[in-house]
């Protein structure tokens, strides 16, 4: 997973770790236990955050938390395009 | 697939299924709705760019006769401080509802206030001028640095700076501070033989579609609600016209009628719920339109914005380093297109250390929309030039420089994920290669430029259903608004799969009652996502339909195998059903045949255009005149080249209106001085010459036939490779756009 650079002051400036988990939301509260916080800045209300949006593999997915990964998935935080195109 | 099949429709031209009717005059228009009672409606707006609403006086209005009903903001149901998520994206819907009809305050000239319905349109203007509004006028700002300054006027009393999930203390015109990084920005300068940073800046500009934002409602005592209106989206309409009303989605439907131009600008709401409540409280269709004036005042141009970029290479022309702050304006609520702006700036290229700041920054302007690429132009205007700069710096052909930077397959962009499959390299490599590129250009005053774009398109959601009928024609049902062409394309990838003519695929354009959830048509995704479904449904059919000679054949369907429209028998090679003939026996087989499909497919595949640009400036007047202008863009797989090439002109010339004409100019009190066409320059064919297409094909591995979206990326380069063109032609940098002759001029001027 890439932690996007406004949130490397919550990881000591790593920039990518290796997190295990089946879905996008498992693998936020694996990352959340190594770095305490970075869940609240990406996850409100059990959802990703408006404005905020996940990428597997480049592709933006509209499933959110529930969204399955693979084990060689990168996973990125990119901002959501809101009020359409 | 893409790369080694034969197609028999894909690529031809075939005249659109809608060409009739637009030709004659025959199809229907938002404005071109008719009812019994209809009652007409108009909106009074605000005459000031800031101002806090202290009463609102409409009784004489209301006691004008003919006048039905008046409406403010207080007639919408409380509009809550929350995010709601549109599938396509989030919104506030406070601030969609403010920007509706106002609440305590305007934040724009031409702010919505008042509505007003009445038995005529003259009537209601006239009821417009006894609405007394008392304001108490603010200050305004509306320009992005003077908005992000300490000493400015607050728009919004309750807005905070939002950095990823963390909120600052400080109340600010700064809503949302964006940020990517890749590598060691600071380092990758320090390899660097040549370093460039350079300031731009652009004008609010306007989409200028030809036909302005209408609406007509009839809310049915039975609580159903139904809208007849130009727009990009139906679906979409429908999902923020609910909350905003305060009634559930299956309430609303939403008809579409044709449309006459949206780039992005026709897909927020205006006018629809003030039609809605206008007609729940008259009992009355309602139909509300807007002008001229008002479309430039009220509704959502691209950001005017201020943009800082530094780039280093070295000597042999690799790029070490490149850095950008970007703050845009969105206008009088937050949501400029500043993220799309962030991901598309540096995008062109494999760039190991990038440094990337964006600003969401409220001003007293008409809240954005989207506009074809949204934010990429800009981002472009300004990445583009200083690689230009570059390039003059260290002596190298703008292309070659280019070949040897280009982002490629894996390639990790700026936002982090790598580019799949693109054809960017392939678009330097054909622009190298043109005629155009090849052709010495000579005459006094005259300048060659080039630049490229990124855009990276969407997929979201598509629903399509064909209904085959007895003479094997089909009907495609679908429900993306067509623009650009996309009923042919959508139907012709259709056609393609069950071995039809185009013409034997009839596509309608649906309402929201009629067709599974479709996004809006917008982010360059219809022929890629809605196409997908088309394929999918007919699919379906297929399946459908080889059951059905299966049966006629007394096989399993497995016996059966369907090629270019006909069915085959497996075990008797002289057994053979066209689909018109398994068509003719449907009720005997079983019945009525459709095929469905929704989607909501991924890999998008990025898209590249690099154009070249010939052009001569006046030396007294500062008139640039484009001799010569050409587009090269991979276009994956074009289904209708016609439609393609269409895109691309249209993107090169909307560029090119924007580069040097279109903006929007505003007086001290932030009233804009030139609402109007007139005053407003938009490029005619009288200004332009033919603008030449090269169409690369680098099939997008994510679509079955290898289509990506082509209607935005074409303006993404324009502006930049005018303003390259102009230095070649005066030896004078521009950095702002438009560059207008009296802008020109005065830097022409000013070199000596």
């Amino acid at each position: 997973m890439w932690i996007p650079s406004l949130l490397q002051s919550l990881t000591d400036g790593v920039d990518k770790v290796v997190v295990s988990g089946a879905t996008v939301g498992e693998i936020i509260d694996h990352l959340e236990a190594r770095f305490p916080g970075v869940k609240d800045r990406l996850v409100q209300g059990g959802e990703i955050r408006p404005h905020i949006a996940v990428a597997i593999d480049g592709d933006v997915s509209p499933e959110g938390l529930e969204q399955d990964v693979q084990e060689s998935s990168e996973i990125h935080f990119i901002p959501a395009l809101s009020g359409g195109r | 697939m893409a790369e080694t099949t034969t197609y028999k429709v894909i690529g031809t031209r075939p005249i659109r299924h809608d060409g009739v009717d637009k030709v004659t005059g025959r199809a229907i228009y938002g404005a071109d709705v008719q009812m019994a009672g209809l009652l007409h409606g108009k909106v009074l707006r605000s005459p000031h760019a800031h101002a806090r609403i202290r009463s609102i006086d409409v009784s004489r209005a209301l006691a004008l006769p003919g006048v039905k009903a008046v409406m403010t903001g207080a007639d919408l149901p409380p509009a809550e401080d929350r995010i709601i998520n549109l599938g396509e994206g989030a919104v506030n819907l406070k601030y969609l509802s403010n920007n509706i009809l106002a609440g305590d305050k305007v934040l724009y000239k031409g702010h919505p206030v008042v509505a007003v319905a009445a038995t005529s349109p003259h009537l209601a203007e006239e009821a417009l001028a006894l609405i007394h509004v008392d304001y108490e006028v603010l200050p305004p700002v509306l320009d992005v640095r003077e908005a992000m300054q300490d000493s400015a006027p607050l728009l919004h009393e309750n807005l905070k700076t939002k950095s990823l999930g963390q909120e600052t203390d400080k109340v600010s015109n700064v809503a949302t501070h964006t940020q990517f990084k890749l590598g060691d920005v600071e380092k990758g300068f320090q390899e660097a033989d040549v370093v460039i940073e350079r300031e731009f800046t652009t004008a609010t500009v306007h989409q200028g579609y030809i036909e302005p934002h209408n609406a007509t409602a009839m809310w049915n005592p039975d609580g159903q609600l139904t809208i007849w209106e130009s727009t990009q989206g139906a679906f979409t309409v429908q999902r923020q016209l609910a909350p905003v009303l305060g009634i559930a989605v299956a309430q609303i439907r939403v008809i579409p009628a044709e449309i006459g131009g949206g780039f992005g600008g026709k897909i927020n709401l205006y006018l629809e719920p003030i039609a809605a409540v206008l007609s729940q409280k008259t009992g009355h269709p309602v139909k509300v339109l807007m002008n001229r004036a008002e479309v430039f005042e009220s509704t959502g141009p691209t950001p005017g914005s201020y943009i800082r970029v530094k780039m280093g290479a070295t000597k042999d022309g690799r790029v070490t380093a490149a850095q950008a702050y970007m703050a845009y304006e969105a206008g009088g609520y937050p949501g400029s297109p500043i993220g799309a702006g962030m991901m598309c700036i540096f995008s062109p290229y494999d760039i190991p250390n990038v440094l990337i700041d964006g600003f969401d920054v409220v001003v007293n302007k008409p809240k954005t929309a989207p506009y074809r690429a949204p934010g990429a132009t800009n981002a472009a205007f300004a990445s583009e030039t200083v690689v230009d700069e570059l390039c003059e710096k260290l002596g190298l052909d703008p292309l070659q420089f280019r070949l040897r930077n280009a982002a490629k397959e894996g390639t990790r962009r700026p936002d982090g994920p790598t580019h799949p499959r693109i054809g960017y390299l392939e678009t330097v490599q054909a622009a190298l290669d043109s005629d155009h590129y090849r052709t010495p250009l000579e005459g006094p005053n005259v300048g060659r430029g080039v630049a490229s774009g990124y855009w990276f398109n969407v997929g979201l959601q598509s629903s399509v259903s064909i209904n085959v009928n007895a003479d094997g024609s089909v009907t495609l049902v679908e429900g993306s608004t067509d623009i650009g062409g996309t009923r042919a394309s959508i139907a012709m990838q259709a056609a393609e799969v069950l071995g039809l003519k185009a013409e034997e695929v009839r596509p309608i354009v649906a309402d929201t009652a009629s067709v599974g959830y479709n996004d809006v048509t917008g982010g360059s995704r219809t022929t890629f996502a809605s196409g997908y479904a088309a394929i999918e449904a007919a699919q379906d059919v297929v399946r459908q339909m080889t059951e059905r000679a299966a049966r006629i054949w007394k096989v399993e369907p497995p016996d059966v195998t369907f090629a270019d429209g006909v069915f085959h028998h497996n075990n008797e090679a002289d057994q053979r059903l066209t689909f018109q003939e398994v068509a003719a026996q449907l009720g005997r087989t079983g019945g009525p045949v459709t095929g469905r499909a929704t989607v909501a497919p991924r890999g998008v595949g990025g898209a590249f255009a690099t154009h070249i640009v010939d052009l001569q400036v006046d030396p007294e007047t500062g008139k640039v005149t484009v001799l010569r202008y050409t587009a090269v863009q991979d276009v994956g797989k074009a289904i209708h080249p016609s439609y393609v090439e269409g895109q691309m002109q249209g993107g090169a010339v909307q560029g090119i209106g924007w580069a040097l004409n279109e903006e929007y100019f505003y007086n001290n009190t932030g009233a804009m001085a030139n609402a109007s066409f007139l005053d407003y320059r938009m490029p005619t064919s009288l200004d332009l010459p033919m603008i030449d297409t090269i169409l690369v094909e680098v099939p997008n591995p994510g679509h079955p036939f290898g289509v990506r979206g082509v209607g935005e990326v074409p303006i993404v380069p324009p502006v930049a490779a005018i303003a390259n063109a102009i230095y070649r032609a005066t030896g004078v940098r521009l950095r702002h756009s438009p560059m207008s002759p009296g802008r020109v001029m005065t830097e022409v001027l000013a070199k000596g």
